[in-house]
């Protein structure tokens, strides 16, 4: 019975999603129940795998019973078990935060808003604990189209930027998939595992290179590395905040981990950084997206916007990290993709949180939200401290293993990006703080009779959750890179490196 | 040049796959309709389904289907004979998907004609900047 809790994970949310939108015919009230039982089902699973992983080693589990070169197979390490127990996280604690946002901004259709959420949640699941490059490809879709439908639902310019979100990542998506045909015509194989024991075996000729680069812009548009990050501020802008809280912290970290999955364990190492000798290409573009998401966000108005273009940003230091080659760089980027979506996840709660009382995120408006709602700016100050990368919180330690796989790969210039992109977001935050703490309150600017006071508990409670949980896992950082991070990185760079 | 030209006919289904795809992304980028983004997007899938149809194709090959298969195994069945029937259940999926997509960016483009009451996309700018400018 136990070994078939892998399936557990995909299966649960993906009936409960049809279950949700039958169950909005009958009581509105129990797709909220029905959604928060899936994730909970799907969060133990994903905690029970992790753990059999440490305990047993790798788990191959095969959908249906079918061995692995034909059937679909799941392969699961520490790495893609971390991972899916950070998506079951960030999904449950958003799914109870967003609770009475998301019966504001869905009010007469429940049913659709917990019936996306919970594909979307398949979705990223599904990708991430995949064994197979064409299933990936299908299970990227779900939760893409999932994405763009719940980016799509919001008030104004929603439509707009979640159509130009789809035209791109559709296109990414293809490329993908062009790719993998080109890696299907030279091995034959579409399992991870089998391609990884054949390339090596076989002449190395253009196909591979031009299935390697077309992998990688295809997950470069979806994962929006800086020239190719257009469609993000809109589509995260202008969405509901429940969905928007939901897809800013996941989206972008699970294509990184595609990226990490696609180049450490099907191209593999010797390939990707030897051969094709394009690592120090990817760090310099890296430097230009950390730079570039930097200055944007410096440039905008409003606090969700920012965010935003902290994320474009947040991306390049994952990409440069990883592409650095050494361990340390990998050990950091690994460890920012669970840092860096929790820390998201504070931040927009927290943003979100805010608009839920004072109506907009302009900056103009945030006069004195410190006296008003002091607990949710607290957890807002947590997560800045966090991205900005102090000490006791988790964003520290991460950007720590980044720096020093910079110095260690004499790489400068994305040590010197790093720290001026930290600088900078010290700017940001405390131009935040400073218009939130130090200037006064201005009722005239809430004329609408509205008042505006602290979040309601079942909003605040997940979101203090979140920033205690940020600072949990800056003490735990040493722990998680022992048990989790490291053997997932040997797994993949016994040879080289 | 005749080398090129045999390169060319030789792999004329890859041209023909980039042909499509030139086309599809010219359509998304070049226009500003959103319906016709849409059916470039749409292209652009189609070019990559015919793109692993292509590859799946065999000289003298026939359909994979073994008549009085069972047991047949052994007796001199030539994997060469038939066409490669994975990149077809494949594609099966992929357009799936595709249909999906577009189910997806009609929704949302319809949607968009609700609120600007345009599928024009300089219509939609020119509506938005007059807004912003309103608000300010």
């Amino acid at each position: 019975m136990t070994s078939q809790i892998p399936a557990l994970i995909i299966v649960v949310p993906l009936l409960v999603s049809l279950v949700v939108s039958l169950a909005a015919w009958i009581r509105q009230s129990l797709c909220y129940a029905a959604a928060l039982c899936a994730m909970l089902v799907a969060w133990i699973s994903a905690i029970l795998v992790m753990g059999r992983v440490i305990n047993q080693g790798v788990i191959t589990y095969r959908m249906a019973g079918w061995a692995p070169p034909w059937g679909i197979s799941w392969h699961i390490d520490h790495f893609n078990a971390i991972i899916l127990i950070l998506i079951a996280t960030v999904a449950l604690i958003n799914l109870i935060a967003t609770r009475s946002t998301a019966a504001r901004e869905f009010e007469d259709r429940p049913g659709v808003f917990y019936a996306l959420y919970l594909l979307f949640v398949t979705g990223l699941m599904g990708i991430v604990i995949t064994g197979d490059i064409f299933n990936l490809y299908v299970l990227l879709e779900i939760a893409s189209l999932s994405g763009y439908a719940l980016l799509g639902m919001g008030s104004g310019r929603a439509a707009v930027s979640s159509l130009s979100y789809l035209f791109i990542g559709t296109i990414g998506a293809s490329l993908y998939l062009f790719g993998a045909g080109y890696l299907y015509i030279a091995t034959g194989s579409l399992n991870m595992a089998d391609i990884a024991a054949i390339l090596p075996t076989i002449e190395q000729t253009g196909v591979i290179q031009v299935s390697f680069i077309l992998c990688l812009i295809g997950l470069f548009m979806k994962m929006a590395f800086f020239p190719l990050h257009t469609w993000l501020p809109n589509a995260y802008t202008h969405a509901p905040n429940s969905s928007a809280s939901l897809i800013a912290p996941l989206t972008t970290k699970v294509m990184i981990y595609v990226m990490i999955r696609i180049v450490l364990f099907v191209y593999q190492p010797e390939f990707a950084f030897a051969e094709m000798d394009i690592d120090r290409v990817i760090v310099w573009l890296a430097v230009i997206a950390i730079l570039a998401g930097s200055m944007l966000a410096w440039k905008q108005e409003r606090l969700k916007r920012m965010l935003a273009y902290i994320i474009v940003a947040e991306v390049g230091y994952m990409v440069g990290g990883f592409w650095l080659g050494n361990t340390a760089g990998m050990t950091g980027a690994v460890l920012h993709i669970l840092n860096d979506a929790m820390m998201t996840l504070c931040l927009f709660l927290a943003a979100g949180a805010v608009i839920s009382r004072v109506q907009t995120d302009a900056f103009g408006a945030l006069q004195g939200v410190f006296t008003k709602m002091p607990f949710s700016m607290i957890a807002f100050v947590a997560g800045a401290l966090s991205i900005i990368g102090v000490p006791p919180t988790c964003g520290f330690f991460s950007k720590w293993y980044l720096i020093s796989g910079g110095m260690e790969a004499g790489h400068y210039a994305f040590v010197a990006a790093l720290i001026i992109s930290s600088l900078v977001n010290v700017l940001l935050f405390f131009r935040v703080i400073e218009i939130g703490y130090f200037e006064p309150f201005d009722s005239h600017h809430h004329k609408n009779g509205q008042t505006v006071r602290e979040a309601p508990l079942d909003m605040l409670v997940p979101l203090l959750v979140t920033a205690g949980l940020l600072i949990v896992m800056g003490f735990y950082a040493n722990t998680l890179v022992t048990w989790i991070v490291k053997p997932a990185i040997s797994a993949a760079t016994m040879g080289g490196l | 040049m005749e080398e090129l030209a045999a390169v060319f006919v030789a792999r004329y289904n890859y041209w023909g796959v980039i042909i499509l795809m030139g086309i599809g992304l010219y359509a998304m980028i070049a226009k500003t309709n959103m319906v016709k983004k849409i059916i470039g997007m749409n292209i652009f899938q189609t070019a990559i389904i015919l793109f692993y149809i292509s590859t799946a194709a065999k000289y003298g090959a026939s359909i994979p289907i073994i008549a009085h298969g069972h047991g047949a195994q052994g007796h001199g069945i030539r994997a060469a004979d038939y066409m490669n029937p994975l990149p077809h259940v494949l594609m099966l999926t992929a357009i799936v998907v595709s249909v999906a997509t577009l189910g997806v960016a009609l929704a949302l483009a319809v949607r968009v004609y609700w609120n600007y009451d345009s599928l024009e996309e300089d219509e939609i700018l020119n509506q938005i900047k007059a807004g912003q400018l309103n608000r300010k």
